[in-house]
């Protein structure tokens, strides 16, 4: 049994369809009689609702219903469940379906209107007469910190939702003994969503069978079930969560909103199925995103630059509401360590509400923030003792002897962090050659005699990837030989179908187009936990291995007796069980399947069980560590402030790739996004809490005509935790990239002496920080 | 009150009429009307570039302009690219290149570069880059659309 599929550039099979325009994202699908639905939303950061009037609103010819909050029936009258309890969260604050009488940040919705359409729901929305008390917002989170700054909730004494502490070793002896003490500060902010389709909801409730079909653009559609069965008390098995076609996910779109409520409740008393449609202003407005972290780093090293210890603290803005628990928090503190062998840690961080959209994981969630941290703290480093931005990372990161490698820090998920292999060094090595490194500084002097200033930057990166519990997938072969494949791992662009089909294709040995996958259909798979986190390839990968050989020994087991031979004389090809010895003693995998389906009157082979199917939750052994080393060439303008990424040099080990075509896209769009991080995307509020940008002319995501050549290099260490030796590869292009664009903007002005503390880097803040280190009055 | 008319467009060589609200873009039109859902509304401010679609030769953002200004025109959308299960060179190129993932973006992509193909004919990289600077994914890169541009360039200058 040969690897025909398994790590070969297998064309996706999503692709026709999309390509042809025949995709069925939400809004393309359609239902007989569909409504559609418009909310009002605060124009408020903070305001107490005196009172509504929906009367002009609700006589509007086409507008079937105007639900407000006093319309909301019981249970589903209660604020939204936390998904993700925790035990350190002091204030557990999650809005309501609609907004009971405070509302928190712009864009909360108030009331929503049911209409023939979509433009007339729109319409309705000013004829809602609405009179609100306007309160203090608390706005910028490191005041919002402060005991007597005005609160995001009007009930609250203080900001402060959570305070978190993460510590190993022995930080004071680390300090008192070491030959530098150094410091380093910084803002951090990740922007929004921004997948290209926004999110989506149609909701179909069928009132004679009791039961809620709900199509949503989510990337964990059994999240939605679970919620939704708790707020309508209504059974799982009665709900059927669908993620068609969507496009793009990116963290986001993987949160339980409110919206996933109202739409269902409207079905449900309307009768008819109720499509909503996020326009993107809304987006900005309602979609969580990845909001400012604030970090204060203290460092202990020694003369060579080898870093003992790090201390210090990080503000985190969680904007109105809190609706992922710590995730985020505990994610930008666990890896922090990175790919460095450091010894020491001891980090506070406070989670404060703001009156802002709330904060939720964006692509690598706080893993960029920690990974950008830690890079800060190595170039800090670098610089002060003026050791070479590659030199300093040989000296400091883990040594390949050293897997396993435990860090010293627990995973959110309650087990150590432990790195389970790489190979740092040669990462590093690999990068820096593809980079040509070596001749870069040549590069930049010539360059500097014609005026134009080059940098270069370096980042390394670790990420924890294939987190667990589970994601399960089934594989049941049918009569005619056709094999299918389901799970509940949602796709949202990243070619689940394909991998799932190469990896079950080679383990039963049977072509490609006889496989059918079926994935993000509450309906078609019992259990799944949702694609976040670089977890989907490995535990999917994981499961689909084991469900696959399963099929394939319960298969070869019946064909064995059958055929009268023994177990290790037969092989399958193409489908089809042989005696290898005796090719024409014949028995296909149809006829196996038959055999174990009998219908009435028939029975199964003795010693064999029903359906020639299995189903499996295997999953990887532990996260394994994925690890990369970025390098970028850059060149400012002083006089506009303008970066522009020359080339960017990846360096990445994912371990086994499944499909390395698929892999590479991963890692190039990722790095884009963190381009976009680095140089552009900054949601920006005014100091009483109204967003300033929510279209693409003001906020800006990467274009083509930025974006420079991307040369992604691999390095393969295979995860001994799971069979195939995988790692995730979602995020690693994203985790490492801003720290890489940041460093090589502060090489091309080393002269000017600049020490960049925030990104986006945009090119006001540039001029600003060149001129302010040279005493230029402006 | 609601102002209707009727109009015809010729949409993908084929004349549809229809009886319409003005105030409706041409993207709804497509949409509702003629059931072509291929055509994605990505920010519907004449950003994003989604959902662009040929009119009368010209890439045209289907957001922004209104159905009824469509009348007597012709439209291309993506389902009018590819021939049954052929698909357009550019098609086939974004596949073999894997130019799109989610695919939401994409026949904005498409048809954006099916118009500007059939202008320019030998496009270098950055002209390629230019050409779609209008248009953005969030999820490849725009490198594997880039490379996937110039080789369809290649397939159609043959053909």
């Amino acid at each position: 049994m040969g690897a025909r599929f398994f790590g070969a550039d297998v064309l996706r099979a999503e692709d026709r369809t999309l390509l042809k325009g025949s995709g069925q994202y939400v809004d393309d699908i359609r239902l007989e009689g569909t409504l559609h639905g418009a909310f009002l939303r605060s124009p408020h950061a903070h305001a107490i609702i005196k009172s509504i009037d929906t009367t002009k609103a609700k006589e509007l010819d086409g507008v079937h219903a105007v639900y407000t909050y006093d319309e909301i029936e019981e249970p589903l009258n209660q604020p939204i469940k936390q998904p993700y309890p925790h035990p350190l969260i002091r204030k557990d604050i999650l809005g309501y379906p609609l907004a009971k009488e405070e509302v928190c940040h712009v864009g909360e919705a108030i009331a929503f209107i049911v209409a023939d359409t979509r433009h007339i729901a729109e319409d309705a929305i000013p004829l809602i007469e609405i009179e609100f008390e306007t309160l203090e917002a608390a706005v910028r989170v490191r005041e919002a910190a402060l005991p007597n700054a005005p609160t995001a909730h009007k009930d609250s004494k203080d900001n402060i939702a959570a305070e978190l502490n993460i510590k190993f070793g022995d930080i004071e002896d680390t300090f008192s003994s070491a030959d530098h003490v150094l410091e380093t500060s910084f803002l951090q902010h990740r922007g929004g969503c921004h997948a290209m389709e926004g999110r989506a909801i149609l909701a179909s409730y069928n009132s004679s069978l009791d039961e809620l079909t709900s199509w949503s653009a989510t990337q964990c559609p059994y999240l939605i079930r679970r919620s939704l069965a708790g707020h309508f008390q209504m059974p799982e098995s009665r709900i059927r969560i669908i993620s068609p076609d969507v496009g793009g996910g990116f963290g986001p779109k993987a949160g339980f909103y409110a919206e996933e409520i109202i739409t269902a409740f409207a079905s449900k008393k309307l009768g008819k199925p109720v499509k909503w449609i996020e326009d993107r202003q809304e987006h900005f407005v309602t979609t969580n995103t990845q909001r400012d972290s604030w970090w204060d780093l203290k460092i202990a090293c020694d003369n060579k630059g080898r870093i003992s210890g790090v201390r210090g603290k990080i503000i985190t803005d969680q904007g109105a509401y809190i609706p992922w628990g710590l995730l985020l928090a505990f994610t930008s503190m666990t890896p922090l360590p990175g790919p460095y062998k450091i010894l020491s840690m001891d980090i506070d961080q406070q989670v404060v509400f703001t009156n802002t959209v709330p904060n939720t994981p964006v692509r690598g969630a706080g893993r960029p923030n920690a990974a950008y941290a830690m890079e800060r703290v190595i170039e800090t480093v670098s610089r002060h003792l003026k050791i070479g931005s590659a030199e300093i990372r040989r000296r400091n990161f883990v040594e390949k002897k050293d897997f396993p490698y435990k860090t010293g820090l627990i995973h959110f998920n309650g087990t150590p962090m432990s790195y389970d292999s790489g190979d740092y060094h040669q990462l590093l090595e690999k990068a820096l050659d593809l980079a040509d490194f070596d001749n870069f500084f040549e590069r930049q002097k010539q360059a500097r005699e014609n005026g134009q200033f080059l940098g270069i930057g370096i980042s390394s990166c670790i990420e924890d990837t294939g987190n667990g519990p589970y994601e399960g997938v089934t594989v049941r072969v049918d009569t005619m030989g056709k094999v299918y494949v389901s799970s509940g791992a949602a796709s949202q662009g990243q070619g689940h179908k394909t991998v799932l089909t190469q990896i079950v294709a080679d383990q039963l040995s049977v072509n490609i187009e006889d496989i059918h996958v079926e994935i993000g259909d509450t309906s078609k798979f019992p259990q799944g936990v949702g694609t976040v986190a670089s977890r989907v390839g490995v535990n999917i990968g994981t499961a689909a291995f084991s469900a696959a050989n399963e099929v394939r020994e319960k298969a070869l087991n019946l064909a064995a007796d059958i055929l009268e031979t023994d177990l290790e004389d037969l092989e399958i090809e193409d489908g089809i069980i042989r005696d290898k010895s005796r090719k024409n003693l014949t028995i296909s995998l149809g006829e196996i399947a038959l055999k174990l389906a009998p219908m009435s009157g028939g029975a199964v082979p003795a010693g064999h069980s029903a359906s020639l199917e299995s189903t499996s939750y295997q999953a990887s052994n532990g996260m394994p560590h994925a690890s990369g080393s970025n390098v970028c060439e850059v060149e400012v303008d002083i006089g506009t402030g303008e970066v522009k990424v020359l080339n960017y040099c990846v360096a990445h080990d994912c371990g086994k790739k499944i499909n390395p075509m698929i892999v590479e896209g991963q890692i190039v769009g990722g790095v884009v996004h963190g381009i976009g991080n680095a140089l552009f995307e900054e949601m920006i509020y005014d100091d009483g809490g109204q967003p300033q940008n929510t279209n693409y002319g003001e906020y800006l995501l990467p274009l083509a005509t930025e974006m420079p050549p991307i040369k992604v290099i691999h390095q393969e260490t295979p995860s001994p935790l799971n069979p195939l030796g995988l790692k995730g590869a979602g995020e690693g292009g994203t985790i490492p990239a801003a720290a890489a664009i940041v460093s090589a903007i502060e090489n091309a002005l080393t002269e000017f002496n600049v020490v960049i503390d925030r990104y986006p880097v945009t090119p006001e803040y540039l001029c600003n920080l060149i001129d302010k280190e040279n005493q230029i009055e402006v | 009150m609601a102002d209707n008319r009727e109009i015809t467009i010729k949409v993908n060589g084929k004349d549809m009429t229809t009886y319409v609200e003005t105030r409706l873009s041409l993207g709804d039109v497509l949409r509702e009307h003629f059931h072509l859902t291929g055509t994605h509304l990505g920010c519907e401010h004449g950003v994003c570039g989604a959902c662009t679609v040929v009119v009368d030769g010209e890439p045209i953002r289907s957001c922004l302009m209104l159905g009824v200004q469509a009348h007597g025109k012709e439209v291309t959308t993506v389902e009018g690219l590819s021939k049954g299960e052929d698909l357009h060179p550019i098609q086939e190129a974004f596949w073999k290149n894997h130019g799109l993932q989610c695919g939401y973006c994409t026949p904005g992509f498409l048809t954006t570069l099916f118009s500007f193909l059939e202008n320019n004919s030998d496009p270098t990289e950055r002209e390629i880059r230019e050409a779609i600077s209008g248009n953005i994914c969030r999820c490849t890169g725009y490198q594997n659309i880039v490379n996937a541009a110039l080789d369809a360039a290649k397939v159609m200058k043959g053909s």
